[in-house]
């Protein structure tokens, strides 16, 4: 089937896409997105996370045919250049507190905590880490990404 | 594989008659993760989300009715005052991302004893609208479960809503789990008490072959609650009512707990639910 979806502000369009195959798969592999990762594939860990209309999704967990004719924003979407005073506030304090290591979870975060900020814009700790209850890490800690989310709060 | 997309329910219900293997997606978090894994290959998909009407809610008469697109998150954002139970129910699923997509139509599509929203529709007496070409019935969620992860849903009807009571009483909910996000539930019990009709409905999750009712549990709370005086419940009330609720589960021992523990958790959990119920109904502590 043919997809077509505004992806980042653009519309994109996919052919022969298998309608089972997920968003993330469309993203990844027909669209030349790689930001959003595949971890999991089951929903679990987040780093797939992306905004569909809005609303941040694991992308693992749409349905390739679902997604057509609707709105996705992407971690590439997030800055507005690439060079870093382009980057999106949240990515700057990722970089400045040392939140990223192997990096792999770092896409999906970003995406969430655009979101939470949103949401609200001075977050407490109990709901930094409830908004972020489904994005997994397993390097950090979580310690710098918590101070990650306490600078891009005040930046 | 058919990716079916009807733009509204009429030509839903027409999908599924004509293509009653068709599988149903809504928000996909668990038909999805099926086929990321490979477990099923259905002949087709018949995605629901550009029916309207499924995300509506509104009342109808006595009841309130809630379509089955209904995502946990909008149930959290939108209805926590009128269907508290649920609400609590549906801020221990999953994770943001989860409740974003998850719609209470696939917690009953999917039938788990585990699903999270199980117990509260039954603590509060829930209906399950079906509908088919042929017709529309409701059913009661009381009589909705038949197995481990089957219902009396036949295969060419979908699930349209739920309806459940549009003045509820104090509800409550509670789950054991590992952690405070992303858990199955090792087992969960969900209250309701009617401060008018002395009503007391609950459900039990993760602790039987199918989503339970604490029946005789129930019972014995409707007549012995300090309704009028609204005084304290007496300890041996309510350690009298946990046994019985422990009593009415029918768990197994598996990966996540044993049935004993199941048994003396839930029993925790009714005498926690019914002290935070009968406060939300002005009784003392
Ligand atoms: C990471 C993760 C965490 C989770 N955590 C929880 C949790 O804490 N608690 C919990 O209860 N569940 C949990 N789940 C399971 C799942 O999110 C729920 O069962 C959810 O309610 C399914 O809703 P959905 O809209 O995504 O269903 P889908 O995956 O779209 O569908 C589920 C089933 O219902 C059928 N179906 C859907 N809508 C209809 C309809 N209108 N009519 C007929 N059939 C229909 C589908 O064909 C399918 O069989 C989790 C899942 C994941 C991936
Ligand atoms: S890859 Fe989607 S949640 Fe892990
Ligand atoms: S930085 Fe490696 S998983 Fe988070």
């Amino acid at each position: 089937m043919r997809v077509t979806c505004v992806v980042n502000g653009e519309t994109r369009q996919a052919d022969d896409v298998w309608p089972g195959e997920s968003l993330l798969y469309v993203l990844r592999e027909r669209l030349g997105l790689p930001g959003a990762k595949n971890a999991c594939e089951q929903g679990e860990c987040g780093s797939c996370t992306v905004y569909l209309d809005g609303l941040p999704v694991c992308s693992c967990l749409v349905a390739a045919g679902q997604a057509d004719g609707r709105t996705i924003t992407t971690v590439e979407g997030l800055a507005t250049g690439s060079g870093e005073e382009q980057l999106d506030r949240v990515q700057r304090a990722f970089l400045a507190t040392g939140a990223v290591q192997c990096g792999f979870c770092t896409p999906g975060l970003i995406v969430a905590v655009h979101d939470l900020l949103a949401r609200d814009p001075a977050p407490t700790d109990p709901d930094i880490r409830e908004a972020l209850a489904g994005n997994l890490c397993r390097c950090t800690g979580y310690e710098k990404i918590m101070e990650a989310v306490r600078l891009a709060a005040t930046s | 594989m058919e990716f079916l997309r009807p733009s509204d329910w009429a030509e839903a219900l027409a999908a599924k008659a004509a293509h009653p293997d068709a599988v149903p997606i809504a928000g996909g978090t668990d038909v999805m993760v099926d086929l990321n894994f490979d477990r099923s290959r259905p002949a087709a998909l018949l995605d629901l989300t550009r029916v309207p009407t499924l995300d509506d809610w509104g009342t109808d008469g006595d009841l309130l009715r809630i379509g089955a697109g209904v995502t946990y998150r909008r149930l959290i954002d939108e209805l926590a005052g009128r269907v508290p139970g649920l609400a609590l129910a549906s801020r221990t699923v999953g994770s943001p991302q989860i409740r974003n997509r998850a719609t209470v139509g696939g917690n009953l599509g999917s039938a788990s004893p585990a699903g999270d929203a199980h117990p509260a529709l039954l603590a509060a007496g829930a209906l399950v609208e079906l509908a088919s070409t042929r017709g529309t019935r409701r059913v009661p969620v009381t009589e909705y479960f038949v197995g481990p992860k089957r219902s009396v849903k036949t295969p060419d009807e979908l699930i349209a809503a739920f309806l459940v009571p549009a003045r509820p009483g104090a509800e409550q909910f509670a789950k054991v789990g590992t952690r405070n996000a992303m858990v199955i539930a090792v087992c969960s019990f969900a209250l309701s008490l009617d401060p008018e009709t002395h009503a007391v409905g609950t459900g039990i999750g993760s602790a039987g072959p199918t989503p339970l009712r604490a029946t005789e549990a129930a019972d014995f709370l409707a007549a012995e609650l300090p309704w009028e005086t609204r005084g304290p419940v007496p300890a041996a009330m309510a350690n009298r009512f946990g046994d019985l609720v422990g009593a009415a589960a029918r768990p197994i021992d598996d990966v996540r707990g044993s049935a004993d523990y199941r048994r003396h958790a839930l029993a925790v959990l009714a005498r926690r639910t019914l002290a935070w119920a009968w406060t939300d109904l002005g009784g003392a502590a």
